[in-house]
């Protein structure tokens, strides 16, 4: 029996986070894309637009989940047909991930030696082919690390769920494990969300390394 | 081989720095001829690695001209300005291989962003390496690759798009002396064979030496002097180029230097002769040679010499007696 709703509250868990890290990257990434070519000494510098969209980032990114929460209730009530539940969090989740994912990406691309990027400028590479065929191969092992921090970071916002009437392991280790005083199901909750972070960090690394043709 | 294929005509590149600005070219007009190879030397500083980046665009020239094959680079823009690159290849110091790929998706890049067939693309890169000579690494990642089999596959993907022009940025700086002569051996054989023109900037003169037809030597973002390569070497004109020849003093030996020395310039103002054994035979001195950088041009000696200054005054003014009785220029030089 208890077996049965840890079970049904990692199911929930994952059904939060992947989708939300998934679209929070479809739009984070474009994204970050912009915020490294437009920035001064990048492959198309628009230094305005390059200020002002960092300053957007900056604010979605400080506002804390549980606010973001709270104040995307009517929008989240639009989008997702309800403003409550498992389903719903995962608008919220993706905007609070998503300029997080930007500045993650942005990193990534950051470390992309600027040589290369000039010698591919020097073949007369357009714009275009430089970001599909020179910054985001050059970069994806970095990315791939980024990725699985990003999806570690959602799963752990996933956990205020339980604010939203949601579900999952985190509302789970609260509601049933903390309010009900069941505390073998807390921990139970808890130690399930500890190993899934580990396996994806694992993951990641693991792939970061083995898309990586720098080493060896 | 007679008409300009390059040419630059007043160009200026001033630099904002905080507080001012540093003027990186100085009104530089040069004539790059079809067919050479066509090298600018000047010390770190003097605006050459700025001078090359511009004729490709990769740094933006304040002011001049530059034409190639009649046509303004300055005035390109877009997509003109994508289709005169693919034109100039350019080889770097650091290579700048894409780290992610293989040797041949590397060399295939050009002709990928140029949409070439991909069965055509593997042909030719297939050509490619076999002119630099890395046929076997197709698969390999430049991470597995030494620093001279690198430039090789720079080198190959440069090719790739049929250039005109090579320009190469500082492209043995970074090797050994060994493999600094293969690949100028490499370079000057593409110039022959596929006449392709090769525009080169170094620090060391011996590149220039070696490959080299005509030159110019760069100082403080000016041309200082030009020519061919003989003239230049053999009838220096200018101060910088001395300094680069090491006619003049050299400021490098001296910050070494650990005691006091006597500095014998060559400035190839005489006949070859063994001055050094005549100097230990007809003085009776134990000579100390401590550094010596000397080179025949012309069949006559070109640098200078530092020798040990012996303790005893005597020797001292003996020694220096019979050098400047040999009409060479000598001079004290003490430790700093």
């Amino acid at each position: 029996m208890k077996w049965d709703i840890l079970w049904e509250a990692l199911g929930e868990t994952v059904y939060m986070t992947v989708p939300s890290t998934l679209i929070a990257y479809a739009l984070g990434l474009p994204l970050g894309v912009l915020l490294v070519i437009t920035r001064k000494g990048g492959i198309k510098p628009l230094p305005t637009f390059n200020t002002v969209l960092g300053a957007v980032v900056n604010f979605l990114r400080s506002i804390p989940f549980i606010i973001l929460l709270a104040m995307l209730f009517p929008v989240t009530r639009i989008v997702m047909g309800k403003a409550i539940g498992t389903q719903s969090i995962i608008f919220p989740l993706t905007v609070s991930a998503f300029p997080y994912v930007a500045r993650m990406v942005e990193g990534s691309f950051s470390e992309v030696d600027g040589g290369i990027i000039e010698a591919a400028q020097s073949m007369g590479s357009t714009t275009l082919q430089i970001i599909r065929k020179v910054l985001i191969p050059e970069a994806l092992p970095s990315l791939i690390n980024g990725f699985a921090i990003c999806m570690t970071t959602i799963l752990a916002y996933t956990a205020m769920a339980s604010a939203a009437g949601g579900g999952g392991l985190g509302s789970l280790a609260i509601i049933k494990g903390l309010n009900l005083r069941k505390f073998d199901i807390m921990y139970a909750a808890s130690v399930i969300l500890v190993i899934l972070v580990q396996v994806i960090t694992m993951l990641g690394a693991y792939f970061t390394r083995k898309f990586d043709h720098r080493i060896r | 081989m007679s008409e300009p294929l390059i040419e630059l005509r007043n160009l200026k590149k001033v630099y904002a720095v905080p507080g001012g600005e540093v003027v990186a070219l100085d009104g530089v007009s040069l004539k790059i001829l079809r067919g050479e190879i066509y090298g600018i030397i000047g010390m770190s500083g003097a605006g050459k690695s700025t001078l090359i980046r511009c004729i490709n665009r990769l740094d933006q020239p304040t002011d001049g001209a530059i034409l190639i094959d009649g046509e303004n680079m300055l005035s390109m823009r877009g997509n003109d300005l994508v289709r005169m690159r693919r034109r100039v290849s350019m080889i770097f110091q650091q290579f700048n291989l894409l780290m992610q790929k293989t040797v041949a998706r590397n060399v295939r890049y050009p002709l990928e962003i140029a949409g070439v067939p991909k069965h055509r693309a593997n042909a030719r890169v297939k050509e490619l390496l076999q002119i630099v000579g890395l046929e076997d690494k197709v698969d390999a990642y430049p991470a597995q690759l030494s620093g001279g089999q690198r430039q090789r596959v720079a080198i190959a993907r440069a090719l790739a798009s049929d250039p005109q022009v090579l320009l190469c940025d500082e492209a043995t700086s970074a090797l050994d002396p060994m493999t600094t002569q293969s690949i100028l051996a490499l370079l000057k054989d593409i110039n022959e064979r596929l006449g392709i023109t090769v525009v080169l900037i170094t620090h060391e003169m011996a590149v220039i030496r070696q490959i080299c037809t005509r030159v110019a030597i760069l100082d403080g973002g000016r041309i200082a002097e030009e020519g061919t390569v003989d003239d230049v070497f053999v009838h220096t004109r200018s101060a910088a180029g001395k300094r680069l020849f090491g006619i003049l003093p050299e400021n490098d030996a001296d910050e070494q230097l650990k005691v006091p020395a006597l500095r014998i310039v060559f400035d190839g103002g005489r006949e070859n002769r063994p001055i050094i054994a005549e100097l230990v035979r007809k003085c009776g001195v134990d000579v100390n040679i401590l550094s010596a950088n000397i080179r025949r041009i012309g069949g006559k000696p070109y640098g200078q010499m530092l020798i040990g200054m012996p303790e005893d005054a005597e020797v001292r003014d003996k020694i220096m007696k019979f050098l400047l009785g040999e009409g060479l220029t000598v001079k004290e030089v003490w430790p700093q």
